[in-house]
Parts: structure tokens; sequence; C-alpha cells
């Protein structure tokens, strides 16, 4: 096989960092080559400031590993570069069956709202996403930005001081030693970063185990999510089966908690396995094989002076509902402006302890639902057992029963309630949008509302007067005009104005409203300004 | 807001009494067991009411305000 994830995409390179007679100072160096190392860099650099990634491998990840990316995350992937080559590639899905022992108790359509540039979500590799985003690394590289990324470059040892932070870094050239302003740990739940800082990591232990297999076969399942709770095929267990592209599927077995890792993995006993469950005469290739077991926990706090850890090195949740590396995402997409502006000295570095309040929030909802996923999927008492065999049963002959049936919430973006960075709600228009919420996309024509809305502070304004530029201690806010009649859809309208006539909407970098009102008003726009910038 | 009703609110008691051992005649322990879980979903998909279902699951556990 020649796989994408055998040919390394960032070789080791000598670094000029190596050999100096100092240790060569960098304003941020990432940990971590991974989708959320890599959203990070990309952020950081499109605005400017100068990033390192340090990854101990130099190949994009091995197997399929992540494959649900959603909505919120491929909105993201759009402002970093990334978002149509991960849509043209993903494979799009919107029906699902539920299985319940040998029958097929009801299947669903979830139909996506209209109105988007993106689908809900879609079914892709990880691999796929790790190589666009490195080819946007390049890309960023030939247009002359400060970004570097160094296969086989292993961080053995962290120094945190009051203003940067030291490291020790081994490369097959030996080690050498640089310093940064400011460090992001995006280098997964097993992190070495976390280990070398002496940082707790506690949470809930899942007694179970699952086995992933990707298979390439061309078979005629349809492209649909197909999830068999106690299945003849695996008495008393879960399956999964879900289709990526290329022709590789995702099988998931749940195999229970007393049983033998290395034996399990070996193929004479896979094989058997899945030919039960896809049929004897199924032709198929085993891709890649896996065995895991997940926690769901999270650290206490994510920022530890000018160590800032972002994905599943800061919180960790069971793979039911794509929450992992979705959410992992949105953390770099929290923190980069934040960083950003802190670095150049326009925001306080208080600023930063709001990444910690938001994206908790955002950790502890997605330790929430998938907890309710497993505790559904792998019911731990007999009464759970119970009354989830109860809700399976009465799916199959009633509609009513079906929202309880939860083999995996998938992931939508947090709403920042109560954030120190919101300013209170001023305008009685849509609940989706209030501030603290993510901005809702909406057609423009041809275009898209978030496609509009770029790496800074914006202030969108439906049918209502304001000045084109504001200016408020150092921050620069770009007004996007527009009018309900942009969109004939009337979806704008729906969104954002609601039953009012004008709105005014005062956008964060990472399309998150940070206040709204009726019209403009020139010292509550600057009073709101400083307040989502951490100045007040 | 609604509340849990805790006062005698059947139409005939005893006959549904009545209705709920014959539905389990005949079942053994573990078709009994599904079938009461099944009922409790039912009776709670009725309701609804987020309020009124933690206060009757209060009220089950005879945890009285």
């Amino acid at each position: 096989m020649n796989k994408i994830f055998e040919k390394p995409l960032y070789a080791y390179e000598h670094s000029p960092d190596q050999g100096t007679p100092a240790p060569v100072r960098h304003q941020v160096v990432v940990i971590g080559a991974g989708p959320v190392g890599l959203a990070a860099a990309i952020d950081l650099a499109q605005q400017g400031v100068e990033v390192v990634v340090l990854d101990d491998n130099d190949k994009v990840s091995f197997g399929s590993r992540a494959i649900c990316f959603s909505k919120r995350t491929l909105e993201i992937a759009d402002r970093l570069g990334c978002g149509r080559p991960m849509v043209d590639k993903g494979v799009l899905w919107n029906r699902g069956k539920v299985f319940f022992d040998d029958r097929k108790v009801y299947e669903f359509n979830l139909q996506p709202e209209e109105g988007h540039e993106y689908p809900a979500f879609i079914n892709l590799q990880q691999y796929y996403v790790e190589e666009y985003l490195v080819e946007r690394i390049r890309a960023l590289q030939g247009e002359g930005a400060k970004i570097e990324i160094r296969g086989r470059n292993k961080v053995s040892a962290i120094g945190t001081h009051p203003e940067h932070v030291t490291l020790e870094v081994d490369t097959p050239e030996g080690s050498y030693n640089i310093e940064a302003d400011w460090l992001i740990a995006c280098d997964g739940a097993a992190s070495s970063t976390r280990a070398m800082l002496g940082i707790d990591f506690v949470g809930r232990v899942f007694e179970d185990n699952f086995l992933i297999a990707d298979v390439v076969m061309d078979a005629d399942f349809p492209t649909e999510r197909w999830f068999w709770f106690d299945p003849p095929f695996n008495k008393g267990q879960s399956a999964l089966l879900h289709q990526q592209p290329d022709n590789v599927w995702r099988i998931d077995l749940q195999l229970g908690w007393d049983i033998d890792k290395e034996r399990e993995k070996r193929p004479e006993n896979v094989i058997p396995r899945l030919k039960a469950m896809l049929g004897e005469d199924v032709k198929f290739e085993l891709e890649w094989v896996s065995i895991y077991t997940f926690q769901c926990r999270r650290m206490e706090q994510f920022r530890h002076g000018r160590v800032i850890f972002a994905g599943d090195s800061a919180h960790q949740v069971s793979p039911f509902g794509a929450r992992g590396a979705n959410s992992g995402i949105q953390d770099t997409d929290n923190l980069g402006w934040k960083l950003k502006l802190v670095i150049e000295g326009t925001a306080p570095e208080s600023l930063l302890n709001s990444y910690d309040s938001e994206r908790m929030q955002g950790a502890d909802e997605n330790i929430v639902n998938s907890t309710r996923s497993t505790d559904f999927i792998t019911p731990k008492s007999e009464t759970s057992r119970l009354f989830r065999d109860a809700v399976l049963d009465l799916s199959e002959h009633y509609d009513f029963a079906r929202p309880l049936v939860n083999s995996g919430r998938l992931s939508t973006p947090t709403v920042y309630e109560g954030s120190p960075l919101n300013s209170a709600d001023a305008l009685d228009g849509p609940a989706r949008s209030r501030p603290g919420a993510p901005c809702p996309d909406a057609p423009l024509g041809d275009a898209f509302l978030l496609s509009k809305l770029g790496d800074g502070f914006t202030l969108l304004t439906i049918d209502a007067d304001a000045p084109d530029v504001i200016e408020e201690d150092g921050i620069t806010v770009n007004r996007l005009a527009l009018s309900f009649k942009d969109d004939p859809s009337m979806q704008l309208k729906a969104r954002y104005l609601g039953s009012n006539d004008s709105a005014v909407y005062l956008i964060r970098p990472d399309q998150y409203v940070a206040a709204r009102r009726p019209s403009y008003d020139d010292s509550l726009i600057r009073s709101a300004i400083r307040r989502a910038a951490g100045k007040e | 807001m609604s509340d849990l009703i805790l006062t005698p609110n059947f139409d005939t008691a005893d006959d549904f009494y009545a209705d709920l051992l014959e539905t389990h005649e005949g079942l053994d322990k573990p078709a009994s067991d599904a079938l009461n879980a099944r009922l409790v979903l039912v009776l709670a998909n009725h309701i609804g009411d987020q309020q009124v279902l933690q206060q009757a699951l209060q009220a089950a556990a005879l945890k009285s305000a």
C-alpha cells in the first residue's frame, strides 16, 4: 500500500536555530502537528504572528482517526484557507439507520438547514485534513509568512518563566534549545507537555474497549451511518459502520472490558468479526486497526502562565459525537485572535483568561454530551440497560422514543453564555445570534455571510448607519454594511433581525457575537469593543 | 408553570390498578421489568414538561418536598 500517511510530509531538516551560541527566541511555539496544532499555527501566521510548529514525527496521522468534521470546523477551516478542499474531498451524508438485535428499528434523515455555505458535517479521514493544513502552511510560507514546521523535533524538556518558556528539542542530529514568548501544547491526550509540567488530568475512565477498523471495499452499502445496538454478530455490544472517501469504511466494534488487546488486534481475529458483520462474500482489505479505551476528563485550567493547552491535551471525550478534533479546532479559533492582541500589546494578558473560561465551558458541554452517549451505548448497570432496551424497543413502534436514542450527539458550537467578553443583549432579536453565540451563516446572493467577516473585528450593520471603520484603543473594527434585501430568501432577516427593522452587531474575530443593538450608538459600541478585547 | 398532581386524579383508580396487573399477567420477571420500563417512558413522554418530570422522579424516590 502506498498511503498518504506513510510518506513524510514535513521531513526533518537542519534548522539555523541548532548550534547558535544563545537559544533563538520565537513569538509562539506550537507542540504537535495534528489538526489542532496546525490550525493554531495557521491562524496566528495569517495574523502576522511568528510561529514554529514542532512535532516528534514527520508524517500525517497514522490511520483515519477523527473522521467526522462539523460545520463549525469547516467554517473555521474556511477562514484558514482549507474549507473548500475538505468539503470537496469529504463524504456528505444525511441518512442513518438504527438497528437493535437482528432488526432495523428506524431510520432518519437529517435534513440540513438551508442557507449555509457548509454542510452540517462531512466524513473525512484526519490525514487528509492534516495534509490540507500542511499545504496551507506551505502556501503561507510562499507568501512570506513567518511559519515553520519542524518534523522529528521532539521536545524533551520545558522550563517555564514569567515572560517566556525554554525548550530542549531532540532531533536526529542531537538536541538544541529554543525559547518562546508563548507555548501552545497541542500534543494530544497523552500530552508529554502536560506530563513534563506535572499537571493533573483527572476524570472518568470508561471500562470498555473498542476495535476500530478501516476497511477498503467496493461494497454497495449506501452512504449512511449504520449503528447497531446488541447485534447478532457482536452480542451484548454495539457496532458502527460509516463511509469515508476512497471507499474506506470505518467500523467500530465494542469489545467489552476483559479482553486481550494484542490478540484482538491480530488480523486473524479481526477478519472473522468483520465477515460476521459485513457478510461472508464481501471482499475487503484492512487499512488500519486499532483498539481504544477512553476517558472523559479535562484540565482544571487550560492556561498555565505562558503555556496554553488546546485540543485533547486539555480535554478528552469519548469518540461518540465527533467532539475531539472539532472542539480542539474550536479552541484554536478562540485562542488565535486573543493571543495576537496580547502579543502586539493591544489587549491585556488577562484577555487570555477568557480562553480558559469560554473553552472550559465548551469542554464541559462536550464531556456531558459524550458521557450521556456513552452511557446509552454501553449501559453500565442492569437498570441502565433495561431503560436503554426499552427506548430501542419503543423506537421501533413510536416516533416519540427516537429522540431518546443516543448513538452520539453530533458536535455543535458552544454558546459562551455569560462570558465576560459579552455585552448585555440590547436587541429583542433571534436567540440564535445573541451575544455569546457563534454567528449563523446566511446566504448573500452568490456569497455567504461568514466568508465576508475575515480575521478581525466586524461591525455588521443591517439597514443601519454606522462609521465604516472604528478605531478604539488600538482595535480596528471594519463595518460590513448589509440590507435585509441582500438575501431574498429572507434568512439573513430571520437569523439577525427577527421582528426588528435594523440591527448592529459587533462580531469578534472568531465570528462570535459580542454585542448587538437596534442601531449604532458610538459610546456603547466603543464600550462593547473594549469589553470584547478584555479591557473592561 | 405546572405542578405534578399528587392528589387523587384517576378516573377510576381500581380499574387502572387491575389493568396494570393484567398487563403483567403471565410475564416472567425480565419481561415484566421491561414492560415497566417502557411504561415509564410512554408516560414520561405524555407529560413532557421537564419540571413536572423532575417532580415525579423526586416523588417516586419518596423524597417529599
